[in-house]
């Protein structure tokens, strides 16, 4: 059995003395394991970087069993992420994420092109790639089979007004419909709605609103987490959170939420 | 000494780093052809190492007193602070003999996929220790990971209130390096620490 295909590294961990097993998410191939023989030597420790594009070619006897990957550099990302701590702590939530969230060898090619849009925007567009990672966790969900339906209202239909999203459905609710149940409805920040196609809402969108947005994608990432990994705790996406939390909240001089759930 | 008694050292052996069964088995035939000269030396340094090695509780040095022979040094620069990963970095700068100043052992750096977080690192104590005064700089010397990293941005974020410098190790061209073998992430990471001439 035999591969190729280009991926992003997920995570190392060493194997033995010299080898280490990584997972990395690939475009043809979702996301897989293997080992890479030499890993902890001088010449792929720098490669074998979570964030990292990657070629990859991974051979086999048996295509059920772990086999090992041949890796060479396609673009060094993570280091361009260094010496920016907010964007460093957002591709590590992401990463993340998708090593605990993805199933092993399916498929999710859209993913993986979103996924590199995010690292670009990462390293390149700070004051977008917030707004760009809820809408990136959003398209995590529907993957994984936990899709929102922020498109019209659950109640009535309508596709204007919508301020509310249910915890139990994940479908939007209109202002009108949820007023009574507003307590137990979550906010459904403006660009992540009906808006959210409309590049300038990208741009409008204020802090507190891409936070709220990142609190709504977490509840229901959460949500996903609690059911199939419930002894996982998502640490870098909390670390991720309070950073911006912190970096945001003066400037905006509103108060930001604290109990985010995942 | 018995069958046992070999088969047990040659599986204790090659529980160590760089030993497999194999080279184990010679080792130990070594070490047993040489009973006075280095079996018995060995056992007996083992067993002081056991016994007398404690962890600083200062720096979290490895040592044979607490403090540590580098925190008690008052020759070394009081207000310089020098945080690394483990006891081997420790070691690595002592051997450079670059530095003058003391140490803090975080033991590790922290990683969503292996659940380390600040409470499993050496990190209250840490702030502690530069809450307590004294210190002007802390030198985050930790590895040019994204876990390293990680780390040493969560760790400047908890320092920012306590007033004193945080530095961190620069990212580059390793001396003997040629520019025509270096990976893309460490020749831009050399480019961006770039430095005047003159």
């Amino acid at each position: 059995m035999q591969w190729n295909d280009s991926g992003l590294i997920l995570s190392v961990r060493k194997h033995g003395e010299n080898s280490v097993i990584i997972h990395a998410f690939t475009r043809k191939q979702g996301r897989s394991s293997g080992l890479v023989r030499g890993g902890v030597g001088r010449r792929l420790r720098g490669i074998l970087q979570p964030g990292n594009e990657v070629e990859l070619e991974w051979r086999s006897r048996l295509s059920e069993q772990l086999g090992s990957f041949t890796v060479e550099l396609k673009k060094s990302r993570a280091s361009a992420l260094f010496d920016m701590p907010d964007a460093l702590a957002g591709a590590s939530s992401a990463l993340a994420l998708l090593d605990i969230v993805l199933p092993e060898r399916e498929a999710h090619g859209a993913l993986f092109d979103a996924t590199l849009l995010l690292f670009d925007a990462l390293a390149d567009q700070p004051e977008i790639w917030p707004l760009l990672l809820a809408r990136w966790e959003l398209g995590l969900l529907t993957e994984i089979g936990y899709g929102l339906d922020l498109t019209h209202c659950a109640a009535t239909g309508v596709t204007s007004d919508l301020v509310y999203v249910s915890p139990k459905s994940g479908r939007a609710v209109s202002a009108g419909a949820g007023a009574p149940y507003r307590e137990k409805l979550l906010p459904l920040p403006a660009f992540l709605g009906a808006r959210s196609l409309d590049p300038d809402a990208a741009e409008e969108a204020p802090s507190a609103d891409i936070l709220g947005g990142l609190e709504l994608t977490g509840y229901f990432i959460g949500k996903f987490i609690s059911e199939h990994h419930p002894r996982v705790h998502l640490s870098a996406r909390e670390r991720m959170l309070s950073a911006l939390r912190r970096r945001h909240a003066p400037q905006s001089g509103e108060k930001i939420p604290e109990n985010d759930e995942a | 000494m018995s069958q046992s008694e070999i088969e047990h050292l040659i599986q204790l052996l090659s529980k160590l780093p760089g030993l497999g069964p194999r080279s184990a088995r010679r080792a130990t035939l070594y070490l047993i052809s040489r009973r006075e000269s280095l079996l018995t030396p060995l056992s007996a340094a083992m067993q002081a190492a056991a016994d007398n090695v404690k962890v600083c509780s200062q720096c979290w040095n490895l040592d044979v007193t607490d403090p540590c022979d580098i925190c008690r040094d008052v020759k070394r620069d009081q207000s310089l602070l020098c945080v690394v990963e483990d006891v081997s970095d420790l070691w690595a700068l002592e051997r450079s003999e670059a530095f003058r100043g003391r140490y803090h052992v975080l033991g590790g750096t922290l990683s969503a996929l292996d659940g380390i977080g600040p409470d499993e690192l050496n990190m209250e104590p840490l702030i502690h220790r530069v809450g307590e005064g004294g210190i002007t700089e802390v030198i985050l010397a930790l590895n040019a990971t994204v876990d390293g990293q990680t780390t040493s941005h969560y760790l400047s974020d908890r320092l920012s209130d306590f007033g004193v410098q945080v530095t961190r190790l620069a990212h580059g061209v390793p001396v003997g390096g040629e520019l025509d073998y270096l990976d893309d992430g460490t020749l831009s990471a050399a480019l961006k620490s770039r430095r005047s001439m003159g």
